[in-house]
């Protein structure tokens, strides 16, 4: 529950329409970027860095990528960077929304400007719902608080969100309650909570992952149409290499903490230049892999309390080059531009 | 594999040789629960299916389409409401508990969440020899140490791994012991229910390389439960797609993801995202509208009818059942291949997703 205190002095919806107008998207200030984010999070068995070194930014209108797989600290990285961490995690590098440096904030201020300008959709629907209120009073409990609407508005406002996320006879579902609602409708319905306020930031962490496909379809065409719409910025974070291919313009492939791989979306699939981002483009299975083994990748993903000193990645690797990788931290070094790669040994494209 | 005195049918010397021999078979089953109000979940309903020795028969379909429920079945872990089951040609439906002692040696189950399904305060040595007591297929300790050491390595698991614990292990080794609990009474059929769905992605293959390296190496029959549509083609010979309690299209791989004859099959497949952004960016998708009707009232008719692009009015009327398409692929469509044609057609100048 949100503490009534923290609502706004600014009226309505002033002052969030102007951004939407800048110069043009390229020199335009990114909406969300993040620098040297490193979080520590304390555990019985000593601190884990769970997150290290991690930069990227995401503009509006833009969809990043934010690939991995567990441990690799692609949720923590944003739960941090929106202030969300865990109490027993120490969060250090700059956070800057809007323009405006996040981690200088104290809590209250934070909290609001996270309130009023970044939507949250997570992969279990029911963790973001409330059983026992209605949909139409979640969906726009965060505007009541943020845009200061009355009870009457923000019914109207439900109601429109609803309809807006596809969910039909938006005026009857509005007074129904979660349980209601199948697991695709219950998401629709989160989408609706996290563009009540009209976010400039939409975070997506793994949203259709408990979906099924054809559900994951709808929803994965209506966060892409939305932000076209809307011209919000997205940062979706997915297991889920076919999913990447279909929503990002952008992609951050993590591993151990770190970023491995980041780039366009098409320098990134077209010329995996890690050995790992490679390595898991390849082990899916697809047409043509129907006879033989599948190109599997040893071993499993470090835990964050037992990293390689040198490269995370090196235990596993298929090019495992030299003492160097199992002892000294490779850089993120650029291959293309805007396309950089974290390995003493960058694959180059006919590898 | 060691014959079941129990049951005549299985000869190991000639099973090898009959490629066709049925190894389990469902006859128009139906599982039917209770549900509120003396209405019925009718979670399978009309599911005829046989399984060959030595094939992977993958069955595919969206939650509630009942999948799991028809693996359940084979392993009399659900009860029949109706219809039957056949397992080493002979038919199981009504077994006692007592019976059913059997039954399970020479059906196995490997689920997906390898956490939930090991019991987390006893060894992985002790998991893994469970089937082997209950079904008193060692005779010493010394023996059962044994065998659960040449268990784990078959799995790819060193033997010392016996004396941890489930929690000190990964996913992926967790999977591991899973199967090889499930190969521990040699069984005649595995039914395997999203076996890969919880791993980490760069696990994912190492599981499906090494259930069908086991395949290979051991001749065995697996039932491959997935909602992932590349894992099931990469894994099967045959697939059988479900919607809604029923097998609305059955063909092999080939057969289903490149001439799918049901609107349903063509819609699960367009839906699938491919990993490259420039065919994401060009492909045509059938969207499905709204979500898969509730089982307690199934609609009228086709069952699909409610979601297809190309229902016709009498799809209402008439329940359709399945007909051959072409040599070995069948589909429960009236206007199988017609209406995919056609939703193929009507997708072409629409706007394109992304």
């Amino acid at each position: 529950m949100r503490e009534r205190t923290d609502r706004p002095t600014r009226p309505g919806r002033a002052g969030a329409t102007d951004r939407h107008e800048p110069a043009g998207p390229d020199i335009a200030e990114p909406v969300l970027a993040i620098e040297d984010l490193t979080v520590t999070i304390g555990t019985r068995r000593g601190p884990a860095r769970a997150v290290a070194g991690v930069d990227w930014s995401v503009r509006a209108g833009q969809t990043l990528a934010l690939v991995g797989e567990s441990g690799s600290g692609k949720s923590l990285t944003v739960l941090a960077a929106t202030g969300l961490a865990p109490r027993t995690a120490r969060v250090t590098g700059r956070v800057r929304l809007l323009g405006e440096e996040l981690t200088a904030l104290p809590e209250p201020r934070r909290r609001r400007l996270r309130g009023r300008h970044v939507g949250f959709v997570f992969q279990d629907p029911m963790t973001s719902l409330n059983p026992v209120l209605t949909v139409g009073r979640q969906v726009t409990e965060a505007c009541e608080e943020h845009l200061g609407m009355t009870r009457r508005q923000a019914r109207e406002r439900a109601v429109e969100l609803l309809d807006l996320v596809g969910i039909p006879s938006p005026r009857q579902r509005v007074d129904a309650y979660p349980h209601q609602f199948s697991g695709g409708m219950r998401q629709r319905v989160v989408i609706a909570m996290a563009l009540s306020c009209e976010p400039d930031l939409l975070i997506a962490d793994e949203p259709t992952t408990a979906l099924d496909v054809t559900t994951q379809a709808q929803i994965v065409e209506l966060i892409a149409d939305l932000r076209r719409r809307l011209g919000t910025a997205v940062v979706w974070i997915t297991h889920d290499l076919g999913v990447v291919a279909g929503v990002a313009d952008t992609v951050a492939v993590m591993y151990g903490g770190r970023i491995v791989e980041q780039g366009p979306v098409d320098a990134v699939f077209d010329a995996p230049s890690h050995p790992y981002t490679r390595a898991l483009l390849a082990a899916r299975p697809g047409p043509g892999v129907r006879d033989g083994d599948l190109p599997a990748i040893q071993g499993s993903p470090p835990s964050p309390l037992d990293l390689p000193a040198g490269c995370a990645f090196w235990p596993r690797c298929p090019v495992r080059g030299d003492a160097r990788c199992e002892h000294e931290l490779p850089p993120l070094v650029p291959v293309a531009p805007g396309h950089r790669v974290r390995t003493f040994y960058p694959l180059s494209e006919d590898a | 594999m060691t014959a079941d005195p129990a049951a005549p049918a299985a000869d190991p010397g000639e099973t090898v040789a009959d490629p066709g021999e049925i190894v389990a078979e469902l006859d128009n089953l139906r599982v039917w629960f209770p549900a509120p109000g003396g209405a019925a979940v009718r979670a399978v309903d009309g599911v005829s299916l046989g399984i060959r020795r030595g094939e992977t028969l993958g069955l595919v379909g969206e939650s509630g389409s009942g999948k799991s429920t028809t693996g359940l079945a084979l392993l009399r872990l659900v009860d029949a409401t109706c219809g039957s089951v056949r397992v080493g040609g002979r038919d199981v439906t009504w077994w006692s508990r007592r019976q059913l002692r059997g039954l399970r040696r020479r059906v196995a189950m490997v689920f997906q969440d390898p956490q939930a399904s090991l019991d987390p305060r006893r060894t992985i040595g002790a998991s893994v020899a469970e089937p082997l007591v209950v079904h008193r297929l060692v005779d010493s300790a010394d023996a059962r140490r044994r065998r659960v050491a040449e268990l784990l390595e078959m799995v790819g698991l060193r033997a010392d791994l016996a004396d941890r614990h489930p929690h000190e292990l990964s996913g992926g080794q967790r999977q591991r012991v899973g199967i090889a609990r499930a190969l521990a009474g040699e069984p005649d059929l595995i039914v395997l229910d999203e076996p890969i769905a919880s791993l980490d992605l760069s696990v994912q293959a190492q599981i499906m390389n090494l259930l069908r390296g086991l395949q290979r190496d051991l001749g065995l029959t697996y039932l491959f439960i997935a909602h992932d549509l590349a894992a099931v083609e990469h894994m099967s010979d045959r697939v059988a797609v479900m919607y809604l309690g029923r097998i609305v299209e059955t063909g092999t791989p080939e057969q289903l993801y490149g001439q799918p004859a049901h609107p349903y099959t063509a819609a699960l497949l367009s839906a699938i995202p491919v990993a490259d952004p420039k065919v994401e960016r060009h492909r045509r998708r059938i969207i499905l509208s709204g979500d898969i009707p509730s089982p307690v009232d199934p609609p009228s008719g086709c069952r699909f009818r409610t979601r297809c692009p190309q229902a016709r009015p009498d799809c209402a009327e008439v329940d359709p059942v399945l007909v051959e398409v072409a040599a070995g692929q069948w589909a429960a469509c009236r206007y199988a291949g017609e209406a995919v044609r056609a939703m193929r057609a009507g997708t072409v100048g629409e706007e394109t997703v992304h």
